[in-house]
């Protein structure tokens, strides 16, 4: 169990870095909790792994510093730092038994034979592998496979944090359920430390407390699954939070109102924009309300997806999602009205808040 | 569901069908002809039966050169194995290094069986080879020609120095298949240099590790060209391998009888040697 402080680290793959853009992390300065469940969370290729790697040591990060507890780490191997970590893809060791897999990172540690029996009796029940114990885990299916490498991951109760890296990948829907609760209920349990990275936003608002969303090689936003909802604070968050993503708008601000296209909607509050600076409004499909009143927007599409419904439109010729219950009514002559609090303004990209 | 039957296809197999007559089966089949009958000339032939089998087994020559094949075979694999393991374990897993050595382990490779017989045969001698002066002259009696323990090293060196380069880039290939997060999963799980070895890069080395040790196996059973050109199977008999044997019997006596029996019992002694292998190895592999 550990907090663990990320101190000005950046990371380039290449050994001089020149501008910016060498580095795969940009700068990155958190707190991270003891005992918290956090969720990295970002596409592919935004630095997520390389972050995960550099907490737990598999990279080094060329420039600052990790600490766990308040102790410098960054210059410790792997195997000193007392961290799990769970792979994309099951990593078992073909010869030997399931058994024998999840005691391995125990007896390395020289836990009392005892205590390895105890500790891999728990898991191997927990995990769903019981009558597998004495079999070689060469023969196992994939999902099984993973299984054990989580467990390997889960067995040792002392760790500072555990980690995994897109552990439900290769693991079926139905399952994967299964898995994330159990890895929850342990997380419950033992209060460890948890970071957890998913490209899968629904694994990741589930799963943790705090949802760590990553563009470009930094970090844009920590959050709660509400917070990341309601207030992005990057627009990036708001595209790729939700189904469909916010609706961003090119608009033109002016005192507490914000003009798109030929419309002018009123905002509650009066933005902070910077001189130059290109501003959008940003407004969920689930805050539009389609009705006889208000702006007019055409229809193009409409998909029924069972709970509700999502209208594809176009508003000050822009397109636009909406999200309209299963028994909305879709009039002939469409209007939109905003939910004047959800409406965010950002500025370059970036939210912007009231002026003081 | 019913089988199409396409005569045709037989003609797609006929080139291969013809081939492997020509180069194994047909010659397979002179030699078993020579072994059950006796010539002396002239195209004529006599059935001999089973007495050519009966006097190769029964003889000590037979005996002794299998012995020695079976000796050099067990030390040969015994040192290129393991030498070729660590040599895999260390080499270079990226950068130029990496090229540089393939190339340096391919180079033995390359050159042909007898080339590398003339090359030990003049580096040992005592008279004008590099190594047999040096060793002369570091007060070593060494000399491959009159001490049988001096061929036997020379050869063993010689062979070692030519063939581990194939242990090495069979294992070699078998290490770099290994994906990255095996090692960080070992790094995490606090597992030492040896297990690593032991549980991770041994495994997945095992089939190529089959390969190369049947490959060894068979060649250095069927050693021929080397011990012919550095020691002519002397001093003595000592370096008198199978194949060297076989050659004097077939070749320099014409006893083409009793030599074609003894190929067929080699043939038979390498096939049923290189199955038991075989199946042990891979058994131990189904089951884990």
């Amino acid at each position: 169990m550990a907090r663990i402080n990320l101190e000005h680290i950046r990371h380039a793959y290449g050994a001089k870095p020149k501008s910016e853009a060498d580095y795969a992390l940009k700068e990155v300065h958190h707190e991270w909790n003891d005992g918290g469940a956090y969720a990295l969370l970002g596409p592919s290729g935004c630095g997520k792994t390389t972050l995960l790697n550099i907490i737990s040591g598999l990279i080094n990060p060329s420039e600052g510093q990790i600490l766990f507890d308040g102790t410098d780490v960054t210059h410790l191997a792997t195997q000193h730092r007392n961290i799990a970590q769970v792979f994309q893809f099951p990593v078992i060791y073909d010869t030997m038994t399931v058994y024998d897999n999840l005691a391995f990172p125990l007896r390395n540690r020289h836990v009392p034979e005892a205590e390895v029996d105890r500790r891999v009796k728990e898991i191997i029940e927990m995990i769903g592998l019981g009558g597998w114990a004495k079999k070689t885990a060469r023969g196992l299916t994939a999902d099984q496979k993973q299984k054990i490498s989580l467990g390997r991951g889960l067995v040792r109760s002392d760790v500072s944090a555990i980690l995994f890296d897109e552990p439900l990948t290769v693991i079926d829907p139905e399952m994967k359920w299964v898995l994330r609760s159990q890895i929850k209920r342990l997380h419950k349990r033992f209060g460890f430390t948890m970071v957890y990275v998913t490209h899968d936003q629904t694994e990741a608002l589930t799963f943790a407390d705090k949802v760590v969303v990553m563009y470009d090689g930094q970090i844009v936003q920590i959050g709660t699954p509400a917070e990341l909802f309601e207030r992005p604070s990057h627009t990036f968050v708001g595209y790729f939070i939700g189904s469909p993503g916010m609706n961003v708008l090119p608009a033109k601000i002016d005192g507490a109102t914000a003009a798109v296209g030929g419309e002018s909607i009123a905002l509650g509050f009066r933005p902070k924009i910077k001189a130059g600076a290109t501003t959008e409004l940003g407004i969920r499909p689930e805050f539009i309300s389609l009705g006889r009143e208000g702006m007019p927007v055409a229809i193009t599409k409409v998909e029924d997806i069972g709970r509700h419904k999502v209208v594809r439109a176009r508003f000050a010729d822009r397109p636009i999602s909406i999200i309209v219950d299963e028994d909305g009514e879709i009039p002939a002559e469409p209007h939109v009205t905003f939910d004047r609090q959800a409406i965010n303004i950002y500025a370059d990209s970036w939210r912007v808040g009231e002026e003081a | 569901m019913e089988k199409t039957w396409n005569n045709n296809a037989w003609f797609m197999v006929l080139p291969v069908l013809v081939l492997v007559a020509f180069s194994a089966v047909i010659p397979l089949m002179t030699v078993v002809n020579y072994s059950v009958q006796d010539t002396f000339g002239n195209n004529e032939f006599f059935w001999a039966g089973t007495d050519w089998f009966q006097d190769v087994l029964e003889s000590d020559r037979f005996w002794d050169a299998l012995t020695r094949n079976l000796i050099f075979s067990a030390i040969i694999l015994a040192i290129e194995i393991p030498l070729g393991i660590v040599i895999a374990l260390n080499m270079p897993k990226k950068g130029i290094g990496v090229p540089i050595c393939l190339v340096l382990m391919a180079l033995p490779l390359l050159i042909p069986w007898n080339v590398v017989g003339t090359i030990w045969q003049v580096f040992g001698r005592v008279d004008i080879g590099l190594l047999g002066r040096t060793l002369a002259a570091l007060g070593i009696n060494y000399n491959y020609v009159q001490n049988p323990i001096d061929a036997w090293v020379t050869l063993i060196v010689m062979d070692v120095w030519h063939w581990t380069s194939l242990v090495v880039l069979l294992c070699y290939a078998g290490l770099v298949s290994i994906p990255d997060a095996y090692y960080q999963a070992a790094k995490i799980d606090g597992a030492s240099r040896w297990s690593v070895f032991r549980y991770i890069q041994l495994p997945k080395m095992k089939r190529v590790l089959l390969i190369a040790f049947l490959l060894r196996f068979m060649d250095s059973f069927m050693i021929y060209t080397e011990p012919f050109v550095v020691t002519g199977g002397g001093p003595g008999n000592s370096t008198t391998f199978l194949s060297i044997d076989l050659v004097k019997m077939a070749i320099g006596q014409f006893d083409l009888g009793p030599a074609a029996a003894l190929s067929i019992i080699y043939f038979l002694i390498i096939l049923l040697l290189s199955w038991i292998f075989y199946t042990v190895m891979t058994t131990s592999d189904a089951k884990g």
